[in-house]
């Protein structure tokens, strides 16, 4: 494992944190009926979007899922603007039109989160060709949930970076689930990372909830991409806490089992004992984040419930003509 | 008679369609939830919003199957077992989905009986929600019926009661063609006086909503309901609102709108749909191409705008045409007209 140097990791805690608190506070407020629409929850997982994140640009690109929160943050979007998007807000990344599946922000390098599943891939890489034939070093990544990883589009896209050698990374993140049914169920053959071997390309299975792990086997997949060397795949296996969206009752789970996901599977308590132990950050630099966090994401959705809405005109505009 | 609301009609109904017939078959993405599921619950969902409930423990997993997250081969699939003998009901979990899985509706289902010269039959049924109004953003929210109505070979259903829905989905699934039957999601609460004994309602033969003399008002799905508030409003006023639900866009019942206009010489058309090559278009083109010389003013319609449906709810509610929009444009229909709506009826 290579060694990563202490401003990365504080980097990597802040963000990892930042995304359980949002989306812990989103799941509150959400209960509260302050946010409007569907809201899908990202905590359990946040060590694969920090772990793919932290080894990427601004010029790096991201296709996200409709559960995103935890990519965006991870990608580096604003956390205010992020909430005003949440609520629809005038001034969100979207303008309020997009709302929490389509958070989008092109100049962070992140195409959107996406309300169809599937649907990313192809067009990461699509990034991945711009860059590949501009002859920039940019890569790009889709976030592709087991639930997407049987669809046909998702294929597809692997097969096209595989036949170009595209500088790009499929990252699937098998959170256990596709909406109500478990992947031992909807998966055929089992073996998501396999699946992308098939197209010759390197894949490896790691535990998502441990950063280490990511950010390791992303290290590799993103200098190969970064050589032209082509693409890979890494599976990072990370259970959801949640439901596939907030107020999903979630009768498919055991209560051992999410007692058991929570228990074993806390990629923030994993990254503590890890960096304590290793010595690399100090319980006060951890607390000290923590508290920030707190404030700030308090700040924002504050901010966010208190912004005016998107003016009416705001309906009609950003289409080319209309009628 | 027992009042039932939308989501309770289409369940019982296709219990029943598949008590009648065992080659009816339902499948898609947790039609009954949580198969490979941590707690063992058998049933964890029955559909995303329960309306496929109770279907797995009476008929089996043979007949309910849930699918991945895979529409091209859900609709696919459907096809390929209509043709070799089964009637499916496939679910496409949101109308946006269409378009994951097009080829599969458009060049493969739509098009079987034709091409195969008349040889094969495709008994498929599409159900699929439809329609703004929950804030679910711009690829959850689309009512593009209109874009399958145009396809040859696709029969398009909308029901705007529970009456009709328990009819149209027998009639649906009884029917050797491709049926898209799109379910406004917005509609699932509205209730009504619904037989338990099966029924089948014919394709092509649109509902008078509302009975009027002055204006006809040619309203699909959620926009029928609408249009028939505006006309019990304005009957209070003494204006006379014919309100026609189609029921189906394909077939189109032209015969009932015909003689609407005829009788009130005035025509405004609603859709949820967006405006270009929508129902409203057709309609409108339809009557002033036929029926010009019944028209006492020029034809209204009333549509969404030509944009994808906003998330921010407030933008939504303008997006979608509202019972005031409705009414206005009568108003305007009515005022174009020199008579008086006195001296018309």
């Amino acid at each position: 494992m290579a060694t990563i140097d202490t401003a990365t990791l504080r980097e990597a805690y802040w963000r990892m944190r930042a995304i359980r608190e949002f989306e812990e506070r989103m799941r509150r407020e959400f209960e509260a009926g302050t946010v409007p629409g569907f809201i899908h929850l990202y905590c359990g997982q946040e060590a694969v979007a920090v772990g793919a994140c932290m080894h990427l640009r601004d010029t790096d690109y991201i296709g996200s899922t409709h559960r995103g929160h935890g990519h965006c943050i991870a990608k580096g979007c604003d956390i205010g603007d992020m909430l005003l998007e949440i609520y629809c807000k005038d001034g969100g990344l979207c303008n309020g039109k997009g709302g929490s599946m389509h958070i989008a922000d092109m100049a962070k390098g992140m195409l959107g989160a996406n309300a169809i599943v599937g649907a990313a891939p192809p067009i990461a890489v699509g990034a991945a060709l711009s860059a590949w034939s501009q002859g920039t070093d940019g890569v790009a990544l889709a976030f592709i949930g087991d639930g997407a990883s049987n669809q046909g589009t998702v294929f597809e896209a692997m097969n096209l970076a595989s036949v170009l050698k595209l500088p790009m990374i499929f990252m699937y993140e098998n959170n256990g689930y596709a909406e109500f049914t478990g992947v031992s169920y909807h998966c055929g053959g089992g073996d998501i990372a396999g699946r992308a071997a098939g197209f010759g390309m390197p894949a490896t299975k790691v535990d998502g909830t441990d950063f280490y792990a990511v950010y390791d086997a992303m290290g590799k997949a993103v200098e190969r991409a970064r050589a032209g060397e082509g693409p890979s795949a890494i599976e990072a296996v990370a259970m959801r806490w949640y439901g596939h969206f907030q107020g999903d009752p979630q009768a498919y789970r055991s209560k051992e089992e999410l007692a058991q996901v929570r228990r074993d599977g806390d990629p923030l308590i994993k990254f503590r004992e890890q960096v304590l132990a290793d010595r690399t950050l100090d319980a006060d630099t951890l607390d000290g984040i923590d508290a920030e966090i707190r404030t700030l994401i308090d700040k924002h959705v504050e901010r966010a419930k208190a912004a005016p809405n998107p003016p009416k005109e705001a309906l009609y505009s950003d289409v080319y003509v209309n009628y | 008679m027992a009042i039932k609301t939308i989501r309770e009609v289409i369940n019982e109904t296709l219990a029943q369609e598949m008590r009648r017939d065992p080659r009816v078959i339902v499948l898609g993405e947790d039609v009954t939830g949580g198969r490979g599921g941590s707690s063992g619950v058998d049933e964890a969902a029955g559909g995303v919003f329960g309306l496929t409930a109770g279907l797995a423990a009476e008929f089996g997993h043979k007949r309910v199957i849930d699918t991945p997250i895979t529409e091209s081969a859900i609709i696919g699939a459907a096809g390929g077992a209509a043709l070799t003998g089964m009637r499916p009901v496939a679910e496409l979990m949101f109308i946006d989905f269409v378009g994951v899985c097009l080829d599969q509706i458009m060049n493969q289902i739509a098009k079987f009986r034709y091409m195969f010269g008349g040889k094969a039959t495709t008994p498929v049924t599409i159900r699929t929600m439809m329609g703004a109004g929950m804030g679910a953003g711009p690829q959850h929210s689309s009512a593009i019926y209109p874009m399958l109505t145009s396809i040859p070979g696709l029969k398009v259903v909308l029901p705007a009661t529970a009456y009709d829905a328990k009819g149209l989905l027998a009639t649906a699934i009884r029917d050797d063609d491709p049926v898209i039957f799109c379910e406004h999601k917005a509609l699932y609460t509205e209730s009504g006086e619904v037989p338990d004994e099966e029924y089948t309602i014919p394709f092509g033969e649109a509902r008078i909503a509302h009975e009027g003399e002055h204006i006809t008002v040619v309203a699909f799905s959620r926009m029928a309901v609408f249009a028939t508030q505006v006309a019990r409003k304005l009957a209070k006023e003494g204006i006379s609102v014919e309100v026609i639900d189609p029921r189906t866009s394909s077939p189109l019942d032209e015969g009932a709108i015909f003689d609407s206009v005829e009788k009130t010489g005035r025509l405004v058309v609603v859709d949820e749909a967006n405006p270009m090559c929508s129902m409203a278009s057709e309609v409108a083109s339809l009557v002033a191409c036929e029926a010009f010389e019944c028209l006492r003013a020029p034809i209204a319609k009333v549509t969404a705008p030509h944009t994808p449906v906003p998330a921010h709810l407030e933008l939504e509610q303008e997006y979608v045409p509202s019972p005031a929009r409705i009414e206005s444009a009568i108003r305007r229909v009515l005022d174009a007209d020199a008579a008086p709506v006195a001296a018309s009826g």
